[in-house]
């Protein structure tokens, strides 16, 4: 296969574009699809001060080398969840990433700070692992965005991420889920920093190939307690279909962005100040807050 | 050929697949959820393979 553009030996093949790349014009391809994607949305300037939520894996590694190269100022940050070997190999590469090029990286413990684990609070509440780190992912980054000043929060879901996600809420026609499905969500007044994710229009082939094409080290292995649940499943079926159909991720995630999403009108709930933490939520008290005290409880009652 | 995998680690033995499309088909690997790497380079599914090649097969999809 040769590379569209150059005519040399292309290294990756974009089947819903129809193209190979060859290294470095598939590195430009991708540069330019993130800089499409932050103009088209107007995510960010060049002025604002942006954090990154950091992992250790292809994707958060990936978005903030591409926005250094685009020319953006972006510090990290990395959540020690708790998960074993996992979280501390994620950590290893997010230092070593960051310390090769000189970028800021803050670390949030979620057991030091907070006194529990992920794995505790999946063992002690009813709360699947996926649910209580997805919850606990979301209060932590928007928590440090908030305290640290930051205008903006970048997240490093890509393509198959945001299609996946998509898959589940029409599945079980999750309207509320589908009016927040966004590509930016606003500043509120209550507290919640803006969140964009840059990475949309890449798929998440494109990002593990370009961290491999930049060689940047980052965590293959996937996360212990995620393996097998149901959005891992429905990247699987979307690929399945991708191959039958190329492009068809693509088509079914912008088809509900540019004529879907219209149907489903964003409708922000009111946010009070948390009783427990101060920060932003619908209810008396927020989730996070709530799976906090059951979890630190129960480790307390039970001694472990 | 010597093939590692991933989720979990390990290495197989496989003999005698032509090109990258016919060891994923052998696999039973979909293309899109994977990139195939042969030292530090990245392959397409053209690429004819030899039998002294450590190829890696590296999962894309992750979670969380």
């Amino acid at each position: 296969m040769k590379c569209r553009v150059c005519r040399e030996r292309a290294v990756i093949s974009v089947r819903r574009h129809n193209a190979g790349f060859c290294r470095s014009h598939f590195i430009e391809h991708i540069h330019r699809q993130v800089a499409r994607t932050i103009s088209d949305h107007h995510m960010f300037g060049m002025d604002d001060r942006l954090v990154l939520g950091v992992s250790g894996g292809k994707d958060s590694l990936a978005l903030w080398e591409i926005l250094t190269v685009l020319g953006y100022r972006v510090d990290g940050v990395y959540l020690h969840l708790g998960i074993g070997e996992y979280s501390s190999d994620g950590l290893l590469f997010s230092q070593q990433f960051a310390s090769e090029r000189e970028l800021s990286l803050r670390v949030v413990d979620l057991g030091s700070d907070h006194g529990f684990s992920i794995p505790e609070a999946a063992r002690l509440t009813s709360r699947v692992a996926c649910s209580a780190c997805g919850l606990s992912k979301r209060y932590l980054l928007n928590q440090a965005a908030a305290e640290m000043g930051y205008d903006v929060l970048v997240v490093g879901h890509n393509l198959d991420d945001e299609a996946a996600v998509l898959l589940g809420n029409v599945l079980r026609w999750e309207v509320d889920y589908l009016a927040r499905q966004r590509p930016v969500l606003p500043t509120s007044d209550g507290g919640l920093v803006r969140r964009v994710k840059p990475l949309l229009r890449v798929a998440e082939r494109e990002t593990a190939a370009y961290a491999i094409l930049r060689g940047i080290q980052y965590e293959i292995e996937e996360c212990p307690m995620a393996a097998g649940n149901t959005i891992n499943r429905y990247k699987e079926w979307l690929n399945r279909l991708e191959e039958q159909s190329p492009g068809l991720k693509a088509q079914f995630l912008f088809g509900f962005l540019d004529r879907g999403a219209a149907y489903f009108p964003p409708d922000p709930p009111e946010l009070l100040a948390c009783a427990e933490c101060g920060r932003p939520t619908p209810g008396e008290t927020c989730s996070f807050c709530r799976l906090k005290k059951v979890t630190v409880l129960r480790i307390a009652g039970r001694g472990v | 050929m010597k093939v590692i995998l991933h989720q979990p680690r390990r290495e197989i033995e496989v003999s005698g697949p032509g090109s990258v499309k016919a060891l994923l088909n052998r696999l039973d690997l979909v293309p899109e959820s994977v990139l195939v790497v042969r030292g530090n380079e990245l392959l397409t599914d053209d690429v004819r393979l030899r039998p002294d090649d450590v190829i890696e097969v590296r999962p894309v999809i992750s979670g969380g």
